[in-house]
């Protein structure tokens, strides 16, 4: 090897080329976080669709049919398009440097994992310009909403889902296989940062669900094109088994969104408060315990479709058990901030945020868990108020914060910190009108997914839509401090910040292109 | 010179990424092992539906009657001590434009009683159609315990314009059906599956009548 050679690192190619073809993490974290954050703003911009429609009461500008689109699209976007993307993407960009790691284990697969992202959603995007509309049957897809009475579009919504659940289980099979063969040596499974614990269970569920939801729309596929009756009662099929299937999917689901985020949490807290996480190790069982007790309760999604007691009980004592360990986790996170040296930099208002607001919509959960109550509050705003409250300021949150905290490492520039913290409340008071409203719309009974209501909800409804409104704009402030982060600012630290631990801080920022091509070593 | 420690300086490209040889095998083991269990989950999801039936029919959950009971010399046995309520109910399902209902609305019978009733059912439209009763048992607990010996139900039904009909049901009660059981009802959802029969000339098929 010539001297010159051996010097330098080589750096990205150039152009277009270097995205269509890198294999490289740092690339393909960057590429899916970009495209997480354009279906983030899409699928945002389908909510507002919604929420203007709801600011009164009565039809105002769109017809029943697309606002029942609206609502399926602006789920399925988020969950598979923004929430998920943007933790595998953060998963690729942190997890070889978190665990002294090259690269990922499988580079060109990565590559290709990312790549069927773009053609899933336009994919699925497309059918909005379509004569028969999109899928209008909400994201649950239901049968015989999604089957027998579905839009001639539903084969696009099946085809896009296999895509998406083809990405998902490729980065699946890539997170595990990195953390189980790349890790430096000396790196054992217990010294393991607690985001990658959180994306090594997540990976594993991933790839236990994702081929069932694969499973799910393929015979939604069969009933629609090929005449056989899964989910068709004239045929001898049956309607109530789609929930089943589907909930044996969509429930670990929602810990494969959530799980990544403690993950985050965890990273954030301890070097915001200068101390070391409180309980790693019951952090660690706590999540295995979350994601077996995920595959159990699928049916709380289901208590009013005529179950025997027995199995109302079981699926409710299960899912009240759930709040065990995720309690667990809580409990660290407070005792982690307990007399520790606090500051408050935006990464650490968003982390706390979700601790505060994700414990609130926990318990809106479990206030859904009792079975006799579910069945007043089952298909109400209130269940809609429940989920939010996991997922935005719960999953969303926890994106921003790790987006905020990872910049300057990704960047080399601080981020405008003035700027930081105005995205932080504008997104914190806005988040709350908008969803806050919506328990007590649900407790007064006002159902889900319907485009016009009662008089009565009429006031709810306008503050939630001047929240909705507020919160979607303001994400535009983001968007303004990460170009404006990535274009320049004062030079980041290799630490970066002052409470930071781990190896991602021990190198320079920006990371290198490669790093760790020997792997360091582990004290 | 810098003293590399890897032999290619360019570091991890995708060829490298996995480090030596031993790494890459490694690596195929676990992602064969992941792929595998991806597979087998893909398969479970479908073992879901026969699983779900097995379910049902064990805990006779989801009030789906059996098929056709052979009846024999043990069933006659009539217990005439109790008597037993039997309602009959019919809907159309969404969309199914056919006169569908019962001809008598209860009856009561003594459990191993051999008992018929008939459904009455005409199409009002202006060409063929076929349909498909789908039966329910109400309280579920009580769907173990009626043997339906003939039944419309195990056939489509097809009628031609403004033909009207009077399809047979036999059925008797099971003599152990639990004491606490002293009214059941039976419930039959009619399903247009006309479409399901249409040829591309718009005609039915012939053979569209074969048992279900």
């Amino acid at each position: 090897m010539s001297a010159g050679h051996d010097d330098h690192q080589h750096g990205p190619a150039k152009g277009l080329t270097r995205w269509l073809y890198t294999t490289n993490h740092k690339d393909i974290g960057t590429l899916y976080l970009w495209f997480s954050f354009a279906m983030f703003l899409l699928g945002g911009s389908f909510a507002l669709v919604i929420r203007a429609e709801l600011f009164q009461p009565g039809l105002q500008f769109v017809a029943p049919d697309f606002f029942n689109q609206m609502t399926t699209m602006h789920g399925l976007v988020m969950v598979f398009g923004a929430v998920m993307p943007a933790f595998v993407g953060l998963a690729n960009w942190m997890i070889p440097m978190m665990i002294g790691a090259p690269d990922m284990a499988l580079p060109r697969m990565n590559n290709w994992s990312f790549w069927i992202l773009p053609f899933a959603f336009a994919m699925l995007s497309s059918t909005l310009l379509m004569e028969a509309g999109a899928p209008n049957f909400g994201w649950t897809f239901y049968a015989p909403l999604s089957t027998t009475y579905a839009p001639s579009t539903v084969t696009f919504f099946i085809f896009a889902v296999h895509l998406m659940g083809a990405s998902s289980i490729m980065g699946s099979i890539n997170i595990i296989a990195t953390i189980l063969n790349l890790r430096a040596p000396g790196m054992t499974l217990m010294k393991m940062p607690m985001f990658v614990w959180t994306w090594l269970i997540t990976a594993y569920l991933l790839l236990a669900v994702m081929p069932v939801l694969a499973g799910v729309v393929t015979m939604m596929l069969f009933d629609v094109h090929f005449g056989t009756s899964f989910f068709n009662a004239a045929g001898g099929g049956d309607p109530v088994l789609f929930q089943h299937v589907f909930w044996f999917f969509g429930h670990p689901e929602v810990y494969i969104m959530i799980l990544p985020a403690f993950g985050v949490v965890s990273e954030i807290v301890p070097t915001f408060s200068r101390k070391r996480l409180f309980g790693y190790d019951s952090m660690v069982y706590a999540t295995s315990s979350i994601a077996f007790l995920s595959f159990i309760v699928w049916a709380h999604h289901m208590f009013t479709t005529g179950m025997p007691l027995a199995g109302e009980l079981f699926f409710m004592y299960a899912t009240m058990l759930i709040a065990v360990p995720t309690g667990v986790k809580v409990f660290n996170w407070v005792s982690t901030m307990f007399r520790g040296s606090l500051t408050f930099e935006t990464p650490m208002l968003f982390a706390i945020a979700f601790v505060v607001l994700f414990t609130m919509g926990g318990f809106t959960g479990l206030m859904l868990a009792i079975a006799p109550a579910d069945f007043q509050y089952h298909d109400t705003y209130f269940v809609v108020a429940h989920f939010h409250y996991v997922l935005v300021p719960g999953a969303v949150f926890s994106i921003m914060a790790a987006a905020y905290y990872w910049l300057p490492k990704w960047t080399g520039h601080m981020y405008d910190e003035a700027l930081g913290k105005m995205h932080f409340w504008l997104s914190f008071v806005g988040i709350n009108v908008l969803f806050f409203p919506q328990h007590f719309l649900g407790l007064a009974g006002m159902p889900r997914r319907i485009p016009d209501y009662a008089l009565q909800f009429a006031d709810f409804n306008m503050i939630s839509s001047i929240g909705g409104f507020l919160f979607g704009i303001s994400q535009l402030v983001f968007l303004f401090v990460v170009i404006k982060c990535v274009r320049g600012g004062r030079q980041a630290t290799a630490q970066v910040w002052e409470g930071a631990k781990g190896l991602e801080w021990e190198i320079p920022s920006p990371a290198p292109y490669h790093t760790f091509t020997t792997p360091p070593a582990i004290k | 010179m810098a003293e590399p420690q890897i032999t290619e300086p360019e570091a991890p490209s995708a060829s490298t990424a996995g480090g030596s040889h031993r790494a890459r095998r490694k690596n195929s083991r676990v992602v064969l092992k992941l792929l595998a269990t991806a597979l087998a989950m893909f398969g479970f999801g479908f073992a879901l539906v026969p699983l779900y039936d097995v379910l049902c029919d064990i805990t006779g959950l989801n009030g789906k009657t059996g098929g056709r009971y052979e009846y024999s010399a043990v069933d006659s046995r009539v217990n005439t001590e109790r008597l037993v309520t039997v309602q009959f109910m019919a809907q159309n399902n969404a969309g199914m434009s056919w006169v569908f209902k019962p001809n008598v609305k209860e009856v009561r019978v003594h459990p191993g009683q051999l008992t018929e009733v008939s459904f009455y059912a005409r199409n009002p439209s202006a060409g063929d159609m076929v349909a498909q009763a789908v039966p329910s048992v109400s309280p579920f607990q009580a769907a173990d315990y009626l043997h339906k010996t003939e039944c419309f139900c195990f056939t489509q039904q097809r009628l031609g314009a403004g033909v009207e009909v009077d399809m047979p049901l036999t059925f008797f009660i099971d003599q152990d059906i639990p004491e606490e059981i002293t009214k059941l009802t039976l419930s039959y959802s009619l399903f247009d599956i006309t479409a399901n029969f249409k040829r591309a000339d718009g005609s039915l098929g012939v053979g569209a009548l074969s048992a279900n």
